[in-house]
């Protein structure tokens, strides 16, 4: 791409933004958003020769004409979702209407604007992990986020239930910018369910941000479902910063969308913590999805284990990009990588990167990558025993993504992704 | 050959050997038994010189030298041999390499010449004889793929081609069928001689049926609260340990 | 290897001593890179047009191109105008016997450990020596040329053989490839060059030895290996350099084609001057390598990278042709402030092609390692296979071991597989190597040369037992 094309389609892209209204906003957020449109300004578009991108083209994304509109009238959409907190966000606004709460004790659930308005504990936290400095979707999210789900548990504040934020994208060509903020103090505990979904009439794009705190103590679970229709585009970032003896795990699993782009990065800030990150893309069509995790081990003796896998089926192309970072002072580190693959045909692509940047002597750390096929021996020995090919596939199918399904500690969502993988797998070739 | 006095020695800040007393003279073999972290292989590891575990009290003397003051190396040097309960693995270095390179260097601290090629071969050919060690296992990496009892003999084998005097055997004769402990026992007697000592740690009674201890001592909670001949360990593999764990309770 | 005991035993300075400097009268280029050094450098070996075009294309192509910034690597960046693009060693005549080679040149090569006397070499190995990029002797020539076996300087073959110079030269690194490939192709100033026939079976370990001497003095060295059809042969080059306390730029392109069924096994051992212990000086290793296998065939790397302050290097195999095979084996040792970020290219074209990573890296002091590699499978290249192992050893806590691979695959029926782990020497690995009476050092060398010796296996004899001693020099003193 030339220089001028890419600036004109910059141009282009941030055309959306300039009728935006956000003098509603509190001041300490307005500020953000200032500071952040300079770093809009400032950085370009990933290309090509961006290593971090090196594997994913968000031409396309930022070629399109969208909408930035809260939708009106009603939306049909079915939203089952078996717990009490339920926040949802439509194109990247608070749908007062659709969501709803149950007060507990010391467990703060709210739209993130609702929250800015009280919050001393915002001001200091919000925008600080975000690195709108180094990426552009970053900024572009800090400085024009519409609203967003705050979550914030007090200290040694236990939710009884999941607590569920879902983005709905609505309309023909919205554009989103979702921003939420959790918040685990020590020794709190919570699981959340991030989902992300849209009606698939179109072709949208939601760029989410989510900045987590984690502190001593705290445990937190986060799955996140992305299931958005196979023209919508994603860019999905987690910033996310845990301190001494805390626990956190993430789920992802990318079940559908046209191109979707997860950035996960964590900091690990304090000794004897443990993390887990899993992931599993069941790619099909000409579906695009990259995963790029950094864990950045800074102190002694933590912890890290991360497993993602996926399945490429008809002409879609899988990106895995895992960093696993050793600082000087982060001796005794256990760091696990693993990143397995299947390619279905001749037209899936999959491109892995796992990496590991090592400055401390006394670790044990190790990462793997396997790409191969269906064991075709597998396969004819349950053929062999009566199965039909389809459901032998099926069942070994079902079987290399269980690995990442039993790490889901929501019942209702494992048994929504078990439920997922078999009709999926039930219907190929 | 080696005494030990009040000896006293803690992991992390745990005790685990409260004040242990013994003296092994040169032709006696010693035997010394316990229940699970009686702190039997703690022994094994203080006297061979491993540095995770610290010396509060006590001395150690091994033929007139300060053993405590020395490096695992030095011990070695000067005769003292550990038959490892978990033989080690290291990966591309064979048996006789590995070999070659610690008898030469322990001459060479002797002042000795190395040992020719000739003569080297000869000895490992005799000494692995004795434990019947497979000829292929000479020439594989260090214990790598070796299974268990082919360890346990590969342990037994170093011990024949390095002479120590003083021999401490870790639990040799866990995971070890009838057969396998039959032919370590035989190597170890046929290495005893009138000059030599040896302190075999053993959680089984079974062992000292084929290696016939001249004491037995028995090891609860870090420290010696029994000793006697061989037939304490016969009392021992009838009764258990609980009698002496009640024995101990009374006079700790 | 009968001989490693012996090797163990011996006892060796921790300096590096290939770091003497031999005082030869040179033959320089002025100091600068522009058309006209290009054109001297051609004039100087009276080149044909054509080679003098491909260099000018290569020039204009490198003026247009950035140093790469990708690499693990920090390091000042050369001044390409502050240095001598041609240095020789000055010539009174051609030679014609060992006995008119310059006296200092040959103590010097005594020196390291080379005897360029024939009747001197017990065992079969056919040297070209190249200092400062010019070859000085070939050995063994007349033996070789009785089996249709060219082996001679790049210079000469040039003269000599220029339809085959003309027919393989940058095949398969392209004067554009990179920028460093784009620099040497447009000032090389020799190297060496290696034909085997078809069907023929080289009978001997072709060597070429490679020195720095001048200073300021950049070494652009070109080596071609062409193995024609159903033919063998085993290679190997070895580098050394003076001490010196500015850092030296070293940037070779080395091209193989191995023909159907022909099979080329490429060795080195790099002991470039890695810079004294403070990080000042020593040489900038920047080398394109690649090999391009076309049916059935078969290219091997070995590689024992110990010297140079930097390193970027790549070796890397195009498997073109159907079941043709591809191998790297990589022992790379940094120690004091060196920086390697070395690995493999293995590229599936042809179907059925296999290929394999063993890389070893040992990292101590204040060393950063990096393995860097790319597997890529295309869509045709189906039932391929690779196996990737990349393993990296720490010792000490102020160097850094890092593994960045590339894994593509485009299509369904490969498999491919990486491993990588990470970690220090086994504490009880060394107890128990104490337990048996060896002190430390003895234990530590005793363990890494363990660790690498799936790599120095692949080593013919002579040179396994070179790298060995290497290793333990390079790491002497970095424990403890």
């Amino acid at each position: 791409m030339s220089e001028t094309l890419a600036i004109k389609n910059k141009d282009h892209f941030l055309a959306h933004f300039r009728n935006l209204d956000f003098s509603f906003d509190v001041d300490f957020s307005k500020t953000k958003r200032e500071e952040a449109e300079k770093w809009v300004k400032k950085l370009d578009f990933p290309t090509s020769k961006t290593e971090y991108w090196k594997y994913t083209r968000v031409n396309k994304l930022i070629k399109g004409d969208y909408r930035m509109d809260f939708p009106e009238g009603e939306i049909d959409i079915d939203l089952s979702v078996p717990s009490k907190n339920c926040i949802v966000l439509v194109n990247g606004y608070f749908s007062k209407e659709l969501s709803w709460f149950s007060a507990e004790k010391g467990v703060n659930f709210s739209s993130l604007s609702d929250a800015k308005e009280n919050s001393s504990i915002i001001q200091k936290k919000f925008a600080t992990l975000s690195k709108d400095q180094d990426e552009i979707f970053a900024a572009v999210n800090t400085a024009y986020h519409q609203d967003g789900a705050f979550l914030h548990l007090e200290k040694n504040a236990v939710a009884s239930e999941p607590l569920y934020i879902i983005h709905i994208s609505d309309s023909e060509s919205a554009l989103s910018n979702p921003r939420n903020l959790i918040i685990m103090e020590e020794g709190s505990e919570a699981k959340v369910v991030l989902k992300t979904i849209s009606t698939q009439k179109g072709t949208s794009f939601t760029n989410m941000l989510t900045e987590v705190f984690v502190d001593r103590n705290a445990n937190l679970e986060i799955n996140k479902v992305q299931e958005e229709g196979e023209q919508d585009y994603q860019i999905a970032c987690e910033q996310v910063e845990q301190k001494k003896d805390s626990h956190f795990k993430i789920n992802t699993f990318t079940l559908n969308g046209a191109l979707v782009r997860n950035n996960l990065n964590i900091d690990l800030l304090g000794e004897h913590t443990e993390t887990w990150l899993n992931g599993l893309y069941l790619l099909q069509g000409k579906q695009h999805v990259d995963n790029h995790t950094h864990v950045f081990h800074r102190e002694p003796n933590c912890v890290s284990h991360e497993l993602y896998k996926g399945i490429m089926d008809d002409q879609s192309t899988g990106v895995f990009n895992g960093k696993v970072f050793v600082h000087r002072e982060a001796q005794k580190t256990n760091a696990y990588q693993s990143n397995a693959n299947m390619v279905l045909t001749d037209d899936a692509t999959i491109n892995s990167k796992p990496e590991l940047e090592i400055y401390a002597d006394d670790v044990q750390c190790s990462h793997g990558s396997t790409t191969g096929q269906l064991d075709e021996e597998a396969l004819f020995y349950l053929r062999s025993r009566g199965m039909s090919e389809k459901s032998a596939r099926a069942v070994l199918l079902n079987a290399f993504a269980a690995d990442v399904v039993e790490h889901i500690g929501v019942e209702s969502v494992k048994e929504e992704i078990e439920a997922f993988i078999d009709s999926h797998y039930q219907g190929i070739k | 050959m080696i005494k030990i006095e009040n000896l006293h020695a803690s992991i992390e800040g745990t005790e685990i050997l409260r004040g242990i007393n013994l003296e092994i003279k040169a032709g006696e073999v010693h035997a010394i038994m316990g229940p699970n972290g009686s702190g039997k292989s703690t022994l094994a590891s203080v006297l061979a010189g491993r540095d995770e575990y610290e010396v509060t009290e006590g001395s150690v003397n091994f033929l007139g030298e300060d053993l405590l003051e020395l490096e695992p190396e030095d011990r070695a040097r000067a005769g003292v041999f550990l038959a490892f309960q978990y033989p080690v693995e290291i990966p591309g270095v064979s048996n006789i390499n590995f070999l070659k390179t610690a008898i030469n260097e322990i001459r060479e601290k002797r002042g000795q010449d190395p040992l020719s090629a000739k003569d080297f071969l000869q000895q490992v050919k005799e000494k692995s004889a004795l434990v019947e060690l497979d000829g292929k296992l000479k020439n594989r990496s260090v214990n790598e793929g070796f299974s268990g009892g082919e360890k346990k003999r590969n342990e037994i084998f170093q011990m024949a081609m390095l002479e120590p005097k003083f021999s401490i055997l870790d639990e040799t004769d866990s995971g070890l069928d009838i057969d396998a402990l039959r032919v370590v026992a035989d190597g170890v007697n046929k290495l005893k001689t009138k000059d030599n000592a040896t302190l075999v740690i053993t959680h089984y009674q079974r062992l000292l049926d084929y290696i016939v201890p001249d004491f037995v001592h028995v090891l609860y909670k870090g420290r010696i609260v029994k000793t006697g001949d061989k037939n304490l360990a016969l009392e021992l593999e009838e009764k258990g340990y609980d009698w002496i764990k009640d024995d101990a309770g009374v006079t700790a | 290897m009968a001989s490693e005991e012996e090797l163990l035993e011996e006892i060796t300075s921790s300096e590096y001593k290939y770091g003497f400097v031999t005082n030869i009268e040179s033959d320089k280029a002025p100091k600068g890179l522009n058309e006209d050094i290009i054109r001297f450098i051609s004039a100087k070996k009276n080149e044909p047009e054509w080679l003098l075009e491909y260099r000018l294309k290569a020039f204009r192509n490198w003026e247009k191109m950035e140093e790469p910034d990708w690499a693990h690597v920090n390091y000042p960046k050369p001044d390409f105008q502050d240095l001598h693009y041609y240095s020789a060693p000055k010539k009174k005549k051609e030679l014609e016997s060992l006995d008119e080679v310059d006296p200092e040149l040959l103590e010097t090569f005594e020196k390291l450990g080379i005897s360029l006397d024939e009747q001197k070499r017990l065992t079969g190995v056919a040297v070209d020596a190249v200092i400062d990029s010019v070859s000085v002797k070939t050995t063994f020539k007349d033996k070789l040329a009785e089996l249709g076996i060219i082996f001679c300087s790049f210079s000469e073959a040039v003269q000599e053989h220029p339809e085959l110079v003309k027919k393989y030269l940058g095949t398969v690194v392209p004067p554009g490839d990179n920028f460093y490939a784009a620099l040497n192709s447009a000032v090389f100033t020799d190297g060496s060059f290696c034909y085997i026939p078809k069907g023929v079976r080289c009978p001997m370990e072709l060597s070429t030895y490679f020195r720095i001497n001048e200073a300021n003095t950049g070494q652009f060295e070109r080596t071609l290996v062409i193995a024609d059809e159903s033919s063998y042969v085993s290679y190997l080059e070895g580098c050394t350099a003076p001490m010196r306390d500015e850092n030296q730029l070293h940037a070779a392109v080395v091209e193989l084609v191995a023909l159907d069924n022909a099979e080329i096994k490429y060795s080195t051992i790099q002991n470039w001057y890695p810079g004294n212990k403070e990080g000042k000086g020593g040489i900038y290793n920047f080398v394109t390598k690649r090999g391009l296998c076309m049916e059935n065939s078969k290219i091997s790397w070995t590689q024992v990278e110990t010297g140079s302050a930097v390193t970027w290097k790549y070796p890397s195999c195009v498997l073109k042709g159907d079941n043709s095979v591809g191998e790297f084996y990589s022992v790379a040792v940094t120690s004091k402030h060196q920086q390697a970020d070395t690995g493999s290219k293995m590229i599936h074209l042809g179907k059925n092609t296999k290929s394999t990573i063993i890389s070893k890296g040992i990292s101590a002091m204040q060393a950063n390692n990096s393995y860097r590699g790319l597997v890529h499978i295309s869509k045709n290249a189906t039932n391929s296979r690779n196996f990737t192992q990349c393993d990296s050893l720490l010792m000490g806590n102020n160097c850094g071991a890092h593994t960045f691979p590339y894994i593509e695959v485009k299509n369904k029926s490969s498999q491919v597989e990486h491993e990588a782990t990470t970690s220090k020497i086994g504490e009880d690995q060394i107890f128990y190597c104490k337990q048996r009476g060896m002190d430390e050092e003895t234990a530590i060398n005793l363990i890494v040369n363990g660790y690498v010796k799936e790599v120095l296996n692949q080593l013919p004899m002579e040179f396994a037992v070179e790298a060995q001693k290497l290793l333990e020099i390079s790491l002497e003193g970095s424990v403890g």
